[in-house]
């Protein structure tokens, strides 16, 4: 099934009109809207009249998630905050998230793309979708809900934790379709093991798995141990949240809703535009974004674009996987986390030194992250309680900064690795599976 | 009056407190009495040992976090009810005890070192109850 045929298998020629009008219209709200588009299009001298196709996008100044932070939190805002009706936001990289607002026709679009994508991994107005992804200003729980419910599914909105809950109402509610992020719903299903709750429980047909990314092996074990079809989609606060792309049933790259977001791929290095099937950094221009329009926002997700028509009868673009990022930020339980933000914590703690080491890893299938810092003031050494109120003083910090819990630990002055180039802070055990 | 011990920060992994004693008696130095207490991912080594300025220093060249805190030692007959006598005289002055730990050399009595909040209060009030709080130059020639 395809929620919006007409939009979703259109032929090409059609579609780069649609978008074309759009981005004039795009670029223009933004140029008259938000000084800082105004003030980087009048630095080279370009106006929006400049842009008179697609390709002209290109001379257009890339927009990055520190112009994001400088301009925290409204100036980005191309409409008056009356006009707003929801505000999202993500992790920034010293603290400060980044914000996204919305206007009700920007909601009306974020519900439209996550029906697309919804339908096209096979979701079914018969289904029941329980949505295990935290609400909040986290993206992930308000955009599928919406999404799911303009399908006409059951939404079921369990949030994340409190797993045993979950996995009752799972099964009393005859859930069909779990939505989530991998890991997470990896965990449930080690904790129904656990309980001995027999697979014959759980209706799950269909998982829709976003918030951050997993590998092949990982979405396969996913498959069998709940018995579902395991649908990868992919978005980012900065754009819209989940909705910009997603895998149909064949899983064979995610589509991408090209009417709103318009895909690039860049050479990092240079900012140079790269072709089909080169992989490089996703940039994204939104079309018709209303609140926070975003032109040409590096998303510094690494990955390709496959422009072959897919099975599925679907003509739009296929992003693969994301095959990483530009920057040292690792996502840990779907939460983006910057060795920077850690650095800040330590820099302004007392009585350790500035090296520090992180270390991801995968216990079962739950992320935990650890910091090591070496611990610099030996007055402290006969003292355990304030060797002890160290640790959970950072941790505490962590946890205000992060939002997940780190485990602290402290190790001896000079026994972590030094750097003289670009520093390996992080030590990420998962990509080891 | 006071015993200089020395602590020492260890990670927990392998052989490091080997290299802290390895060090020490490369050095010369003797050991009268150890302690260690731990976490999950680290301790604290707490040593007290004939000559605690060399040590220091010892460990320090070699990398160590290496501190020093003052402590006592007490030394009690060794018999029942001979240890809880000297505590009880501290619990009645209301000074608290960190930590204590046995000397391990034969000596007559038992010796024990006392971590407390108030040294000197401490010192005061066992001496005034008789009880035998040994001085630094004999507890180091142990």
């Amino acid at each position: 099934m395809i929620w919006n045929e007409e939009i979703e298998c259109i032929n090409r020629k059609e579609l780069e009109e649609i978008q074309l009008k759009h981005l004039k219209n795009a670029v223009e709200r933004a140029y008259n809207n938000v000084p800082f588009y105004r003030e980087r299009f009048d630095k080279i001298g370009l106006r929006p009249e400049h842009i008179k196709t697609l390709k002209d996008i290109e001379k257009i100044p890339f927009t990055t998630k520190d112009d994001l932070r400088d301009n925290y939190p409204y100036k980005m805002f191309a409409c008056p905050l009356k006009k707003i009706v929801r505000l999202h936001a993500s992790s920034g990289t010293t603290g400060k998230p980044i914000v996204a607002g919305y206007t009700r026709k920007d909601l009306d679009i974020w519900s439209e793309c996550v029906a697309r994508i919804i339908v096209a991994a096979g979701g079914r107005e018969d289904d029941l979708a329980q949505i295990v992804f935290g609400y909040g200003m986290f993206t992930g729980g308000f955009g599928l809900h919406y999404g799911l419910e303009k399908v006409g599914i059951t939404v079921i909105p369990s949030s994340s934790g409190n797993s045993e809950r979950q996995l009752m109402l799972m099964q009393d509610f005859g859930a069909t379709i779990v939505v989530g992020t991998p890991s997470y719903v990896m965990y449930l299903s080690e904790i129904a093991e656990e309980l001995g709750i027999p697979k014959k429980n759980f209706k799950l047909r269909l998982g829709l798995f976003g918030g951050e990314g997993h590998t092949e092996s990982m979405g396969k074990e996913l498959e069998e141990r709940w018995g579902i079809l395991a649908t990868s989609n992919y978005g980012l606060t900065e754009v819209i949240g989940p909705g910009v792309s997603g895998e149909c049933i064949y899983q064979d790259g995610m589509h991408f809703c090209e009417d709103h977001f318009y895909p690039e791929i860049i050479d990092p290095e240079t900012g140079e535009t790269k072709g089909y099937g080169e992989e490089g950094e996703l940039v994204i221009t939104t079309l018709t974004k209303e609140g926070t329009p975003m032109l040409r926002y590096r998303t510094k997700d690494i990955t390709v674009l496959n422009p072959e028509p897919c099975k599925c009868g679907r003509t739009s673009l296929r992003m693969g996987k994301v095959l990483g990022r530009t920057d040292d930020m690792i996502i840990v339980k779907g939460v983006n986390v910057f060795p920077s933000q850690i650095e800040s914590v330590l820099l302004e703690t007392e009585h350790i030194g500035p090296h520090y080491q992180i270390v991801v890893r995968r216990e079962g299938y739950m992320d935990s992250l650890e910091v090591m810092v070496e611990l610099a003031n030996r007055e402290l050494v006969d003292n355990f309680r304030a060797l002890e109120s160290l640790e959970e003083n950072i941790r505490h910090k962590l946890r205000t900064v992060l939002q997940i819990d780190a485990k602290v630990r402290l190790v001896e002055p000079k026994t972590l690795e030094r750097f003289t180039g670009k520093a390996k802070r992080v030590i990420d055990l998962r990509k080891q599976e | 009056m006071f015993i200089k011990q020395i602590s020492v920060f260890v990670e927990n992994k392998s052989g490091r407190l080997a290299d802290v004693t390895r060090n020490l008696g490369d050095n010369g130095i003797d050991l009268i009495a150890i302690s260690i207490s731990d976490t999950t991912d680290f301790g604290i080594f707490r040593l007290i040992v004939d000559l605690p300025e060399k040590a220091e220093e010892v460990l320090l060249k070699n990398g160590f976090t290496v501190s020093s805190t003052d402590v006592i030692a007490v030394s009690v007959k060794d018999e029942p009810g001979s240890l809880a006598r000297a505590l009880t005289v501290l619990a009645d002055e209301m000074i608290d005890i960190e930590y204590m730990y046995a000397v391990g050399k034969n000596t007559k009595g038992a010796v024990v070192i006392l971590k407390v909040n108030d040294i000197e209060k401490a010192v005061k009030v066992l001496e005034e109850k008789g009880i035998d709080v040994l001085p630094a130059e004999k507890v180091y020639s142990l």
